[in-house]
């Protein structure tokens, strides 16, 4: 009996070693070394609206480390808040030919024309964000309509008529022709068409601007005494919206959205936002890593492919948030 | 037209300055608005409409002070922005917050200073000068102070957000800012000496350097003046919103400026009007903006009706006060 047992482990470790000597040899993943050879020394041109906020360093910083690891070079120019000097950037790019052109656009029509010509020069373009309405082979970035569907199903059941509630509320929009603006207006107004739980007060834009949106948001409470709740379009400028709600007072629901920067958290622990609907810059990143990846390997000519990968919303209130529900841009560049 | 008519309607036209027709375009808006709308004609909502353009009084109190010298500050934007986010930035890196603003401030004075210097020595027309200025303090707070356009005030200076939130005797701190602001720049340019110089070398300067007015110290001076301005108007706007966004120089911010002071009564030429006129321009673009957010007009619809009713005044102002002769052998700026 016992002896049985010695010979059985005996056996067992014999078999064991006899397996790790075959996995030293291993197999050759067929797919590694194209997929290197794929990246390797491809250019990327990125051109975000600036490079002066969260989301488009998040996403640079995202990138860089990516494109560092395997070899392509990633450059950006910065259209520094301006479209002409996008403009002139992207056309730029155009005579330079890198292989992959990433664009965050300011709205949806500024450079349809010449994200055409990229596409037409053959250069693969990916738009990050904020779409043009000319598409291009890949978008990846918040999904504005169900960002806007889920802030107006919110609103329902905040402010809804039916919960005993006034059901005003307000909307305070980022530029008008902005991807996040179209495409966020247009779900709230879907969403809301058929109900009559809730009535839009006011509909204005804050520009990006804090100051702009304190002066709209103080405005339409001081003309609405019994506004339930106000949707912002970007949580670093509803900074201003929510400071007006503090200076007046009054309890109004606010819910925003942004890139989920350790601002947005601070901003619903100190009680700015009640709901910050997060777009998640990290994640977003390594979206833009994997569509570069998709692009870079892919034989597909320019134009050609045409996909999205929309970002999962992330909802942060006090009762969600967790100690990673928000990113540091300095950790996220380290 | 009789004889007796004539002088008649000279006296009319003598009577309506720009001031007074832009006064008379803002109390027919206030009238249709308080007629049009609920709520419009409430204590509180005039106190919003004030409140909402205390920042763009403050600064327009500093562009006053520099086109009544015959000069422009097109740098106030940028100065006021960049000047605020240094302390701000100082400040979360550990420096004690009151002597990150008086760092704030010495910057302001030193760039005042330096581009009064250019003005008023070197002689550089001031609209390069203060443009060109304004360019390097923007790319300086872009390149060099800050990463971001955005900088939070760090949190814990309730008595600083109080300048922007706070209220006293039920006035919010931005609107008693502005009052004592004007108050203290129509003493200064009324009441002072050195406030006649302004006048006296916005008039004519080369009178005035033959009259012996040190023309050139009293040109920096304006401008360390308009840069103080600048400053406040910075401290308020951080206060308000609890941080600085450095965009406001990409916006056309600066424009309103203009557009209060010139609107107002105070003419490009330079040594006319006072601080009565930004105080009815301030209100002016106050009582517009208010309106046209109740009414929820949309953006742009508002800027197309913003630079009707500016351009409606100003045409009247043309037609009812010609160009004399002076001011066509001057131009306007």
């Amino acid at each position: 009996m016992h002896a049985r047992k010695i010979l059985a482990a005996a056996a067992a470790v014999g078999m064991l070693a006899l397996g790790s000597a075959g996995a030293e040899e291993g197999m050759v993943d067929e797919l590694r070394q194209p997929t290197l050879d794929a990246l390797k020394g491809k250019t990327v041109v990125f051109v975000p609206m600036s490079m002066s906020f969260d989301l488009p360093e998040g996403w640079a910083a995202v990138m860089r480390k990516e494109a560092d690891r395997l070899g392509y070079t990633l450059d950006i120019r910065d259209a520094n808040w301006s479209t002409d000097t996008g403009t002139r950037a992207i056309t730029q790019v155009i005579t330079e030919k890198p292989d992959i052109l990433i664009v965050q656009n300011f709205d949806v029509a500024s450079y349809a024309r010449s994200l055409k010509r990229a596409v037409d020069a053959g250069i693969k373009v990916i738009q990050v964000n904020m779409k043009s309405s000319y598409q291009t082979d890949a978008f990846v970035g918040a999904d504005w309509y169900g960002i806007g569907q889920y802030a107006a199903q919110r609103m329902i059941e905040k402010c809804g008529k039916s919960t005993g509630k006034s059901g005003k509320i307000a909307l305070i929009q980022g530029p008008a022709t902005a991807a996040a603006s179209v495409y966020q207006l247009n779900a709230i107004s879907e969403t809301l068409k058929d109900s009559d739980e809730i009535e839009v007060v006011s509909s204005q834009t804050g520009d990006w601007d804090q100051s702009k949106a304190r002066g709209i948001a103080q405005t339409v409470i001081q003309q609405n005494p019994d506004l339930c709740g106000i949707i912002g379009f970007w949580d670093v400028m509803d900074a201003g919206t929510g400071a007006a709600i503090a200076e007046s007072g009054k309890d109004i629901y606010l819910i925003t959205s942004g890139g989920g920067n350790k601002t947005a958290c601070q901003g619903v622990e100190n009680g700015t936002f009640d709901e910050v609907i997060s777009y998640d810059v990290p994640g977003q990143g390594r979206d833009l890593n994997n569509a570069i990846k998709i692009l870079l390997q892919s034989p597909a000519a320019a134009g050609e492919l045409k996909f999205a990968l929309y970002t999962p919303n992330k909802i942060i209130s006090k009762e969600t948030m967790t100690q990673d529900s928000c990113w540091d841009l300095d950790l996220l560049k380290g | 037209m009789t004889a007796e008519a004539a002088p008649t309607l000279m006296r009319v036209r003598a009577m309506l300055t720009q001031e007074v027709i832009v006064l008379l375009t803002s109390i027919a808006l206030f009238v249709a608005f308080s007629l049009a709308l609920d709520n419009f004609l409430s204590a509180a909502n005039m106190i919003t409409l004030v409140r909402n353009v205390a920042v763009l009084g403050v600064l327009s109190v500093g562009m006053a002070i520099v086109v009544i010298g015959r000069g422009v500050d097109l740098s106030l934007i940028a100065v006021m922005a960049v000047s605020i986010t240094a302390s701000i930035v100082l400040a979360t890196r550990g420096m004690d917050f009151v002597s990150a603003l008086l760092v704030g401030l010495a910057f302001v004075v030193a760039v005042a200073a330096a581009m009064g210097f250019l003005i008023a020595y070197v002689e550089i027309p001031a609209i390069f000068a203060t443009l060109a200025v304004g360019a390097i303090v923007y790319g300086l707070g872009r390149g060099v102070i800050a990463d971001l356009d955005v900088n939070n005030v760090p949190s814990g200076l309730d008595w600083f957000l109080f300048l922007g939130r706070g209220s006293l005797l039920g006035i919010p701190m931005p609107i008693w800012i502005f009052l004592l602001t004007a108050l203290a720049a129509y003493l200064f340019l009324r009441k002072t000496g050195l406030g006649r110089f302004v006048y006296a070398i916005g008039d004519n300067i080369s009178t005035a350097r033959i009259t012996g007015i040190p023309v050139r110290p009293v040109i920096i001076m304006q401008y360390v003046l308009s840069g103080l301005m600048a400053f406040l108007a910075g401290a308020v706007t951080a206060a308000s919103v609890a941080s600085m966004n450095m965009r406001v120089v990409n916006s056309t911010m600066i424009y309103d400026v203009l557009l209060v002071v010139i609107l107002g009564g105070i003419g490009l030429s330079g040594g006319r009007g006072g601080i009565r006129n930004v105080l009815v321009g301030t209100v002016l673009i106050g009582l517009l903006l208010n309106g046209m957010t109740i009414m929820d007009i949309p953006y742009t619809v508002q800027n197309l009706i913003k630079s009707t009713v500016l351009l409606g005044a100003l045409v009247a102002d043309a037609i009812l006060n010609p160009r004399d002769e002076q001011t066509s052998q001057q131009g306007d700026i």
